[in-house]
């Protein structure tokens, strides 16, 4: 009997314990400072859009769905984890062209290798002659930000650059946008007729939607209506066989860059860390602010919530001469082989969540910390790279430490 | 609030019905003292060891058994609510033919988006077992018809009454494809002397696809292999898969098994041209279950698999893989409980692991993670052994391949289920 009560009353206490401990017993939404998650303000209809984004660019893709041949990555989310930046073990590999005159591996399969292929199919490789380089994917989150950014804005950080003491000289990058593609609002042609273009690591990519139907035909082998042929090998004798429907439609496709164009930009952690502040700081004395800009403004965009924002992304768009230890002797539309867009700094404290606890920065992922990325700063930077070198330990260590926090 | 109210119904509930003595499902145990207990039992007598209803002086009988339940999960604090499921409901028939020659087949619904995501579509109906069973001697019996391959415990004794959960083990549903039946035919055969019991199983069956590297799991998956149904008529690469599996058991100690599945998985050649090499995979399982002195019931089983992979592949398929778990069951009031004279209330907790990419990345050196870990305290009811009313709290955490923890499908899940099964 008196085993009997012990465990009675041990099972209420068990009872009570777990009733009033439930809400602490069940995860709590993701601190939108410990990860990039969620979108921007939007309205019902526009969440309703952006969770058909959200599931097709975190899907798996196989070979019924439309995969390869050749390929990179299955899935949106495979390269972007956490709408992050890349691992190195979906890096991929461009090659083909060493001047602005054009690629002229076309034929052979370039820009982009596939990687990877199905099973039975003929392993792709760059072709003799060709010079190349690898690309880790960059961060999506905040991308939809940087698109609504007016060119006029871009042109007066450019401009700006023209007397820079330092050697800065950045400049945007100018090509010729796909048929497919309409200009952006604010957009201001050259007059050759070419527009800024402003994404991808040589800045050679116009807007979202050509960077995610890239990533659907070159990284997935997916093909749309806008790129309507899967990649060829040219060490394969077999054509590739185009799909009659594309394996993409454009309700999904379009869902895509909605999805990634909503994407909430990256939060900074301990802002008012003493530390932090300090380091912002030395961050501005020693140049680095001259490219990767602190601030910018977007202009109008259809979407409320990006329209006239003011946000922290640390890039100014532009393309800049890094210096022939950066110079991959490849190159995209109009920029040199030395030259590259400024990467946006933000959510660069987050890498190693996403790069199995290491960090892979830089465009192909040769910089194994925070430091090392930065020595690798040439040309154009130089100047900059050598005052972080004289700096203070307690400078130095502040200056990380935003970096971090970033 | 809802949860809330469920805890406080359950805790009521179990805890209101303090004049009972406790026991737990004796078909788990195989303790020989409990009546219902089939003695010198093995795993591999689960199928046959169910609860079946004689129909008249007819050769057959029948029984089944039926999986519903609630549940309310959050991973990173994104909830789709309260879920209402029915995830089971098989019917098995079984014939005495003749002496020594029986019959027995199982036809399931199944609509369990936990045990296996490639089916979280929809349902199916499906006969998971159909077979034909010959003994021309204890230690020679012949096998053949549409058989659930012996890899591992679980996958021949899964019957949903006969566990404190309502999730099955991660590992062995999702790595191992979970009631993994194919076409085949095979030997299998036991003895026995004193506590002593002794068993093997043998077969030649269907095999696995090459979707088990390529499909939407965006991993290797051996459970994708499930959704062709052609596995039972034709096999992807014309080979035979192998399955084996030792069983040795002492009454007073427990069972150990050792199982091995392995063969040619996808299609190298067509039309009598090769196209591929052939590729292999293997996997290997040791399962093992004991009950203390203190009735503590204690089952694990954990399997390594082994895939052949293309060259020039992604390594989002891994060509290794890992997991298991283990199952703690404590009685702790057995007797009775209103109007049930053989009930039992219990506690039990498990913990599981999975490592979907064991190795290495290629490009760095560094390891692959996309793995995850779990805890599940459960209590458990049994008005009658062959009825479980179950309620479990879940804990996971879950990486994916890069090591991040942080998004909507990877991170920290938990939740609350509860569940009933039965046969009948």
């Amino acid at each position: 009997m008196r085993h009997k009560s012990i465990l009675a009353t041990s099972a209420i206490v068990v009872g009570i314990v777990a009733f009033t401990a439930c809400s602490k017993l069940l995860p709590s939404m993701i601190d939108p400072s410990e990860g990039l998650c969620g979108p921007v303000s939007m309205s019902s209809a526009q969440t309703i859009l952006f969770s058909a984004g959200n599931n097709e660019f975190f899907r798996v893709r196989s070979s019924s769905s439309g995969l390869g041949p050749y390929f990179v990555a299955s899935g949106c989310g495979n390269c972007h984890s956490s709408d992050n930046r890349g691992h190195p073990f979906t890096i991929l590999t461009r090659f083909g062209q060493s001047d602005t005159t054009g690629n002229k591996f076309l034929a052979e399969g370039a820009p982009q290798l596939g990687t990877f292929c199905l099973p039975g199919y003929t392993p792709e490789a760059v072709p003799p002659g060709a010079t190349s380089t690898q690309f880790i994917a960059p961060i999506t989150a905040g991308v939809g930000f940087l698109e609504a950014v007016p060119d006029s804005e871009i042109l007066n950080m450019a401009a700006a650059n023209l007397n820079n003491p330092d050697g800065v000289r950045g400049h945007p990058n100018y090509d010729t946008i796909p048929s497919w593609a309409t200009p952006l609002n604010g957009a201001i042609p050259r007059g050759d007729g070419k527009y800024i273009h402003r994404f991808g690591r040589k800045a050679d990519v116009y807007n979202l939607l050509e960077q995610t139907v890239n990533a659907y035909s070159r990284d997935m082998g997916i093909t749309s209506t806008y790129l309507p042929n899967n990649p060829s090998n040219y060490l394969d004798p077999t054509p590739s066989v185009t799909p009659s429907v594309p394996e993409v439609d454009n309700t999904t496709l379009n869902s895509t860059v909605f999805y990634v164009t909503c994407l909430q930009t990256p939060v900074q952690r301990n802002p008012n860390d003493p530390t932090v502040l300090a380091g912002n700081q030395v961050f501005v004395q020693i140049g680095c602010e001259t490219c990767h800009k602190q601030t910018l403004t977007t202009g109008y965009s259809p979407i409320a919530a990006l329209a006239n924002q003011t946000f922290n992304p640390f890039t100014d768009l532009l393309v800049h001469d890094m210096g022939p230890g950066l110079d991959d002797h490849y190159t995209e539309g109009t920029a040199q082989t030395s030259e590259w867009r400024t990467t946006p700094l933000w959510g660069l404290g987050l890498a190693p969540n996403v790069q199995g606890g290491n960090t892979y920065l830089l465009h192909d992922g040769r910089a194994h910390s925070i430091e090392q990325a930065i020595e690798l700063h040439g040309g154009e930077a130089a100047v900059s790279e050598g005052r972080f070198e004289k700096l203070s330990t307690t400078d130095r260590n502040a200056l990380l430490t935003f970096l971090k926090s970033l | 609030m809802m949860i809330r109210t469920l805890i406080a119904v359950v805790a009521a509930v179990l805890f209101g019905c303090l004049s009972a003595q406790a026991q737990i499902d004796s078909s788990l145990l195989k303790t020989p003292e409990k009546k219902d207990t089939i003695p010198h039992s093995l795993n591999m007598d689960a199928i046959y060891n169910r609860p079946f209803l004689q129909l008249g002086k007819t050769p057959v009988s029948i029984g089944g058994y039926m999986e519903s339940n609630w549940q309310y999960v959050k991973t990173s604090g994104i909830t789709v609510g309260n879920q209402f499921q029915f995830r089971r409901f098989s019917l098995f028939v079984a014939s005495t033919i003749t002496k020594h020659i029986k019959f027995l087949s199982e036809i399931e619904y199944e609509n369990d988006p936990t045990g296996d995501p490639g089916d979280a579509g929809g349902g199916s109906f499906e006969v998971e077992y159909a077979a034909l069973d010959i003994e021309f001697h204890p230690l020679i019996n012949l096998r053949g018809g549409m058989i659930v391959n012996p890899i591992g415990a679980f996958n021949q004794n899964h019957d949903g009454p006969k566990w404190e959960f309502t999730d099955r083990p991660i590992a062995m549903t999702q790595m191992l494809p979970d009631t993994w039946s194919n076409t085949g035919f095979g030997l299998y055969g036991k003895e026995y002397k004193n506590h002593w019991m002794f068993g093997y199983e043998f077969y030649l069956t269907g095999g696995f696809n090459d979707s088990i590297i390529d499909n939407t799991q965006g991993k290797t998956f051996l459970p994708a292999a499930k959704s062709s149904v052609n596995r039972f008529t034709e096999s992807a690469s014309g080979e035979p898969l192998y399955t084996g599996k030792l069983s040795v058991r002492h009454d007073k100690i427990g069972e150990l098994g050792l199982s091995y599945m392995g063969g040619v998985y996808n299609t190298w050649q067509i039309e009598g041209a090769q196209v591929d090499y052939k590729r292999r995979l293997s996997v290997y399982d040791v399962d093992f279950n004991t009950t203390l002195p203190t009735h503590t019931n204690i089952i694990t089983e954990w399997a390594w698999i082994f895939v052949h992979l293309p060259p020039n592949y992604t390594q989002e398929y891994s060509s290794r893989q890992f997991g298991g778990f283990i199952d703690v069951v404590q009685p702790v009031y057995r007797g009775r409980i209103l109007d049930w004279n053989n009930a039992s209330i219990n506690l039990a907790v498990r913990g599981e692991y999975v490592d979907w990419n064991v190795g290495t990345f290629s490009s760095t050196g560094t390891r692959m993670y996309n793995d995850l870990w779990s805890i599940m305290p459960a209590i458990s009811f049994r008005p009658t052994p062959q009825t479980v009313l179950r309620f479990n709290y879940r804990h996971e955490r879950a990486r994916d391949i890069t090591g991040d923890f942080i998004g909507a499908t990877i991170g920290t899940t938990a939740g609350f289920s509860l569940g009933l099964s039965t046969y009948f």
